[in-house]
């Protein structure tokens, strides 16, 4: 996989889109903090937030069994799958048993970790993305480059072609409002058409054996109420204890997400319709592993809001594409190297350590303690990228010499300020990439001392 | 698939997690804490119409008459459908309709709500999950009358009023459907209603 640097390098070649994503993201920031203080209690809520997902991953067993209990009694057929492979296979069995080709998918990161789309297709079914950004994203043949906006990095010059194309919009528009009138004409005949909706869950409950699917655009609810075949995707990760705990959830949620104080629509669902059926596939795929870890248990207690997307420095300038994981940003960081340590081993370093990203995590996750947990854990499995291990290894052999130290210091403060730009600012020096080093002191710290404070 | 299920819940059972305490939500600590609006109906109003959404408090079904014939949305409207007696005039009957499909083409839709929320100005819908479920998102506009009585301060409050025995379906719906996934700008009408008007009413429907 290209490392994290190499694909970052990639999307700030074109500076001004980098600033304009930066700039689109950090509008959702302030827009979030916006929301955040307009509830007085809201550390309180993200503190217990916290801990009613620290409950469940230490009851996740219990909780499971609890909530396939109850959902069957209310007529929900409950699967379970260990990876991506078996979750695709439950889903196209259930598609095949209901001669289904054609359906109607609401926004889900799981199933895009899955690669559902393209196992379906390869089986001869059309699986249509509703979301506006997802199915936009989909029409290019690209994955989401954000979790909650998949279409961010997309400017409306270039959705317009992409519609001119696929929907025979007219061609040079670019108005929003235009754009989604044309999807809006062209999903809902999609909607009327299709055999079975599929759904992602954003919180199932124990207690009652029922889930919560949160959007602004209903397109959950349109997919799932004009057919009789309903299939909820979850990871494991997803449950909560009791109805109640929504209270705290659905608060926090939308307002860490967008600024909104709830998003448009917040379903509620607990049993098939009369007449339909209901399924829900229960996946693992490596959150077992996560759930035993003491370093990164917390990493599951994440609602997906993209908080710490938006916020984060790193991932607002170098796009959602540079990190190549299907979730991005912070939690994509732990996530990733979590499931494939190796093809993901430069995520963690993709992180400045500002800490920004546990400032806004709604669920107080310790993001960038975790990021850099992970830092010393890839050393310890030799997978440090080259770049870093060569120069640790050339700094731990100079810190143990302290002749050695001093000498390099002086040399750099009379030799550095005089080197023309291209000697400085070049591929070998990762920290001359766009940014200026700082201007170095004539003294060092040392010889400071020495004059100021010593002699007196 | 048993073996996958036994796989996952052993794996899950052998590690040791540190047991941690879940809070009491309804405690007088947390309780007393939850934000609450010296006039909910006002809050509720406010926040509804800063999601796309109107409020129009009114005495009883025929003033909700009056006012939905001033509507352009519903005066424009061919196909209209009313789940309340004696409000709007419907030409399309529900109890009728057995495919939700059959409701495509409907412009307006008068549809019960249960309760409002002061915090985020959501409704909650609920109902068995027949056809008449898709009215309140194939409409293109939808009116939605809520007893005045009933607007709560905030979702803690709103959770203790659900139960999820009997109906399979609700949700909370606050304000139209909308997107921003075109550069951020916001859109009202993605998929489903396009207008959404939450009408509070004082005496009993
Ligand atoms: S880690 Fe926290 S801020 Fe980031 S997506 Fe998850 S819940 Fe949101």
């Amino acid at each position: 996989m290209p490392s994290h640097p190499k694909l970052a390098a990639e999307f700030v070649k074109n500076k001004e889109r980098a600033h304009w994503h930066d700039q689109a993201l950090w509008f959702v920031r302030s827009k979030r903090d916006k929301a955040a203080q307009q509830i007085p209690e809201w550390e309180l809520l993200r503190e217990q937030a916290s801990k009613i997902k620290s409950y469940t991953v230490s009851h996740l067993p219990d909780l499971l069994e609890e909530f396939e209990r109850n959902a069957t009694a209310r007529g929900v057929q409950v699967h379970w799958a260990r990876n991506a492979t078996e979750h695709n296979e439950i889903v196209h069995g259930l598609l095949k048993k209901h001669n289904v080709t054609r359906v109607v998918k609401s926004k889900s990161m799981l199933t895009e970790e899955c690669h559902l789309n393209p196992y379906l297709e390869r089986h001869g079914i059309e699986i249509i993305d509703t979301d506006l950004g997802e199915r936009i994203v989909q029409m290019q043949h690209m994955p989401p480059s954000h979790i909650v906006m998949p279409a961010i990095h997309m400017k409306k010059e270039e959705i317009g072609e992409l519609f001119h194309e696929q929907l025979g919009t007219e061609k040079g528009a670019t108005d929003p409002q235009y754009l989604t009138e044309a999807a809006r004409q062209h999903l809902r005949q999609k909607f009327i058409e299709a055999e079975a909706g599929i759904t992602g869950v954003n919180f199932a409950i124990a207690e009652t054996g029922g889930f919560v699917v949160c959007t602004n655009e209903g397109n959950a609810d349109l997919g799932t109420s004009l057919n009789k075949l309903h299939i909820a995707c979850m990871g494991i990760e997803k449950l909560i204890p009791r109805a109640g705990d929504l209270s705290v959830f659905l608060r926090l949620l939308a307002r860490s997400a967008t600024g909104q104080p709830i998003t448009t629509y917040s379903s509620h669902f607990h049993g098939p319709a009369p007449g339909a059926e209901m399924h829900i596939v229960l996946l693992d795929n490596g959150r077992s592993e996560i759930s035993g870890s003491d370093e990164f248990r917390r990493s599951l207690n994440c609602i997906r809001c993209a908080a710490c997307m938006n916020t984060c420095p790193v991932y607002r300038r170098s796009g959602g594409y540079s990190y190549s994981n299907t979730v991005p940003g912070p939690i994509g960081s732990i996530l990733g190297p979590a499931k494939d340590p190796k093809a993901n081993s430069t995520l963690p370093f993709a992180c400045s350590l500002c800490g920004s990203c546990t400032d806004v995590c709604p669920v107080k996750i310790d993001l960038h303690h975790q990021l850099l947990t992970w830092r010393k854990e890839l050393r310890v499995k030799g997978l440090l990228p080259f770049s870093k291990r060569l120069s640790m290894k050339m700094m731990s052999w100079m810190m143990q010499a302290p002749g050695m130290y001093r000498f390099v210091g002086k040399m750099a403060r009379s030799i550095v300020p005089y080197l023309p730009r291209f000697m400085l600012y070049n591929r070998l020096n990762d920290w001359g990439k766009q940014r200026e080093l700082p201007i170095i002191p004539k003294q060092s710290f040392r010889e400071w001392m020495k004059q100021n404070h010593d002699d007196k | 698939m048993t073996t996958s299920k036994n796989e996952i819940l052993s794996k899950l059972r052998s590690q040791s997690v540190p047991k941690t305490e879940l809070p009491d939500l309804q405690s007088i600590e947390l309780s007393s804490q939850w934000v609450r609006y010296e006039n909910p109906t006002e809050q509720f109003a406010e926040i509804l119409a800063s999601v796309g959404g109107q409020c129009i408090p009114v005495k009883n079904v025929d003033d909700v008459n009056q006012r939905l014939s001033e509507l352009p949305a519903y005066q424009e409207a061919k196909n209209v459908c009313s789940q309340i007696a004696g409000c709007g005039q419907p030409n399309v009957s529900i109890p009728e309709i057995t495919d939700p499909h059959d409701f495509e083409n409907i412009d307006f839709a008068i549809l019960p709500g249960k309760f409002g929320v002061a915090e985020n100005g959501a409704v909650w819908i609920s109902n068995a999950g027949g056809p008449a479920r898709t009215l309140y998102f194939l409409s293109q506009h939808v009116a939605l009358l809520v007893p005045a009585s009933e607007i709560v301060n905030n979702m803690h409050q709103a959770y203790q009023k659900l139960e999820f025995a009997e109906n399979g379906f609700g949700t909370f719906m606050s304000g139209p459907s909308k997107t921003a996934d075109i550069e951020q700008s916001l859109v009202i009408g993605a998929h489903g209603a396009r207008s959404l008007i939450v009408f509070l009413v004082e005496e009993s429907f």
